[in-house]
């Protein structure tokens, strides 16, 4: 009986008890949320137009992340070093479609998926080698972003928003908006939804497949760039960045592999849940830590029901 | 020339059907066994023992295992780290609860463990298909990994929560804990290996090889021919577990000595992975093939700018030991896609016919 009531009751009354604790967690849970969506949709944008499972896409977000930090600790002004990681972002876009992917077009999933692990191994080395294995601080102000917190009293209570969350959030909502309108919008991005409905129509009516899974990637890197920025400014740059690669996992099954939308609702589900779950169920009853399976055993029970995630295409099979 | 098939004539199914329809084939084998059983132990060094050939063993059976679920049965698994570490706790419980026990029933009881985790786990592969699966199967690594830290009545209570193996003889000889010498572990390994190996062979090629095969081409074709997915895909998947399941044992027991919740986290999953997929999905011969690979780079990578004089950092040799890692996957993964496995099987053809060009 107790268990029970630990379970189902204790829970919900410290949730009422302490409203404006309740809104911190979730507040919390948000944030970590959208960095979740935020890597989610490279995942899901490289997957659509592909069919390719790019497990480097969490690297590339350390990557991104210790490019600009990097570039900034060699003396370079902290624009110019934005500017030039994208050039490098574009520059590693263009020699992974020319060396790994173009030799490998059309072998099976696992394959291709194999390949992206190799990436991600060659860009640990090969960051490591360059700017080092030690953690890094993010140059959260050099680029103009506010590092001062709010503090708000809800109910008589305490809410602290940092700003550099705020941002964060804004940061992304306008990115998510850009990616929309240029992938309905423009040539360019309806060439890539093209791509992802059929390889062969869109290549019969004339889209290059490479021009376009460079651009991809690139898209890719440039998210993974605003990734890092925001998850570095919270947790300073350095490889153990990679295991947010695993968290935005279970998002995308959840959400379902093709699906932006499902990115997004995914990741904000998650990053709340997962919060909510450790604090008030996971750190009294189990020991904590909760949040490393969380997110896994709930997208599993959810796939259990819909096996294509909640936005997925749905699967028709043939024999 | 060298492989004459000219000549081998069979004269009934039974023959042509059998294990060897080639003889030279046999031949092979047999200078590779004895290779393996007599000329390597004897003329080997205490660390080609402990960082070549201990390990080569091991890691090649917990490829074997996730072979069978992902090259035979096409259900593509990512935990297989954690699988391996059921194997190492259940072990490890087994030889503290009966000290009595023998190893080498322990180790092949601990499998079982393994094997039923496995099932429970491969449950929702009966709905979720592809890289859906995949990333279902990262749950069983994650929440594994998390009860071996959590549960401290698997690693006894220890206040390192880490578990220690203690000595323990097989047969008068030391052959796990700090007294055990490598060769006696080796031949244990072996012993285990060539034996597991020998039974995966067979049932790959039986009925139920067949049966996973016509799975993993398509499910739904082949529940129409009357096969019953349900029980296909989860003996796939017990059976490969049990396998990994005993490899995690030997991993810990024969070659470690000790083992923390972290050494079976994805780095490892990931390990056994590129060494089915470099040495050939669907081969038993390539996970050989792979694990040589896998095992042996890094090793040569660390002697090689000794050899030729050069000073480099060890931090250093490490990284650059990563990227060209990663830069080999991806170029064994170009060159040849199905795998060293294949690679061998052309050249096998080639000597079928040589000196004739085709």
């Amino acid at each position: 009986m107790e268990l029970l009531s630990n379970i189902f009751i204790t829970p919900f009354v410290d949730m009422v008890a302490a409203p404006d604790f309740l809104l911190q967690v979730i507040w919390e849970g948000l944030v970590s949320g959208v960095l979740y969506a935020l890597i989610a949709l490279g995942f899901v944008l490289i997957f659509r137009s592909s069919r390719i499972f790019n497990f480097a896409q969490g690297i590339m977000v350390v990557f991104a992340a210790l490019t600009l930090v990097g570039l900034h600790e060699a003396g370079v002004p902290a624009w110019a070093a934005l500017a030039l990681t994208l050039v490098v972002m574009f520059v590693l876009a263009v020699g992974i479609e020319r060396i790994v992917l173009r030799p490998l077009v059309g072998q099976p999933d696992i394959i291709l998926f194999m390949a992206t692990i190799g990436i991600t191994l060659f860009l640990v080395g090969s960051g490591e080698l360059i700017f080092g294995g030690e953690n890094k601080v993010m140059i959260t102000e050099e680029l103009g972003i506010p590092t001062d917190s709010w503090v708000l009293e809800p109910w008589g209570g305490f809410l602290l928003l940092e700003q550099q969350d705020v941002t964060a959030v804004f940061g992304a909502v306008v990115l998510v908006i850009t990616l929309l309108a240029f992938l309905n919008y423009t040539r360019m991005g309806r060439a890539v939804r093209a791509l992802g409905d059929d390889h062969q129509a869109a290549l019969s009516v004339g889209i290059s497949l490479q021009t376009i899974w460079v651009l991809v990637w690139f898209v890719a890197g440039i998210i993974a760039l605003a990734a890092g920025i925001v998850w570095g400014a919270r947790a300073g740059v350095s490889f153990a960045l990679e295991v947010i690669a695993f968290k935005a996992l279970p998002v995308l099954m959840l959400g379902g592999l093709e699906s932006i939308t499902g990115a997004i609702v995914g990741g904000l589900a998650i990053g709340v849940l997962e919060k909510l779950f450790e604090i008030y169920w996971g750190q009294p009853l189990l020991g904590g830590n909760t949040e490393t399976w969380f997110a896994y055993v709930l997208a599993l029970v959810v796939l259990l029901f819909r096996p294509q995630g909640l936005f997925g295409e749905k699967i028709i099979e043939r024999v | 020339m060298l492989y004459k098939i000219a000549g081998q004539f069979k004269t009934s199914y039974r023959a042509d059907q059998g294990l060897f329809p080639i003889r030279e084939d046999a031949v092979l084998l047999a200078g590779v066994l004895l290779l393996a059983w007599v000329v390597l132990p004897l003329t080997a060094s205490e660390f080609v023992f402990q960082t070549l050939m201990i390990p080569v063993l091991i890691y090649a059976l917990a490829a074997m295992g996730l072979n069978i679920l992902t090259g035979y049965a096409g259900q593509l698994s990512l935990g297989t780290g954690a699988f391996m570490g059921v194997g190492a706790y259940a072990c490890y419980k087994l030889i503290t609860i009966f000290p009595e026990m023998n190893i080498l029933i322990a180790v092949l009881t601990s499998g079982l463990f393994s094997a039923m985790v496995g099932v429970v786990f491969g449950i929702p592969s009966l709905r979720i298909k592809g890289f859906y699966l995949a990333i279902a199967t990262l749950a069983a690594q994650f929440f594994l990994i998390w009860l071996f830290e959590k549960w401290a009545w698997l690693y006894n209570y220890n206040a390192s929560g880490a578990i220690q193996v203690p000595n323990i003889d097989f047969l008068g000889v030391a052959v796990a804990g700090p007294l055990a010498t490598s060769t006696a572990q080796y031949y244990f390994i072996l012993g285990v290996v060539t034996l597991i190996t020998l039974i995966v062979i067979n049932l790959t090629r039986g009925n139920q090889g067949r049966i996973w095969k016509a799975t993993r081409d398509m499910d739904i074709a082949a529940e129409l021919i009357g096969i019953n997915l349900m029980r296909a895909k989860l003996t796939a998947f017990a059976v490969s577990s049990y396998i990994v399941g005993v490899a995690g044992a030997l991993f810990v027991f024969l070659w470690r000595g000790a083992a923390e919740p972290n050494l079976f986290d994805i780095e490892l999953s990931f390990r056994v992975l590129f060494i089915a997929i470099i040495g050939g999905l669907g081969s038993i011969l390539g996970n050989y093939l792979g694990a040589i690979l896998i095992v042996a780079l890094p090793v040569v990578l660390n002697v090689v700018p000794e050899a030729l004089g050069l000073e480099i950092k060890s931090a250093t040799v490490e990284h650059i030991n990563i990227m060209i890692v990663g830069s080999l996957i991806i170029f064994f993964l170009i060159i040849e896609p199905h795998g060293l496995a294949r690679l061998w099987q052309l050249i096998r053809e080639k000597l079928i016919l040589w000196p004739f060009p085709h």
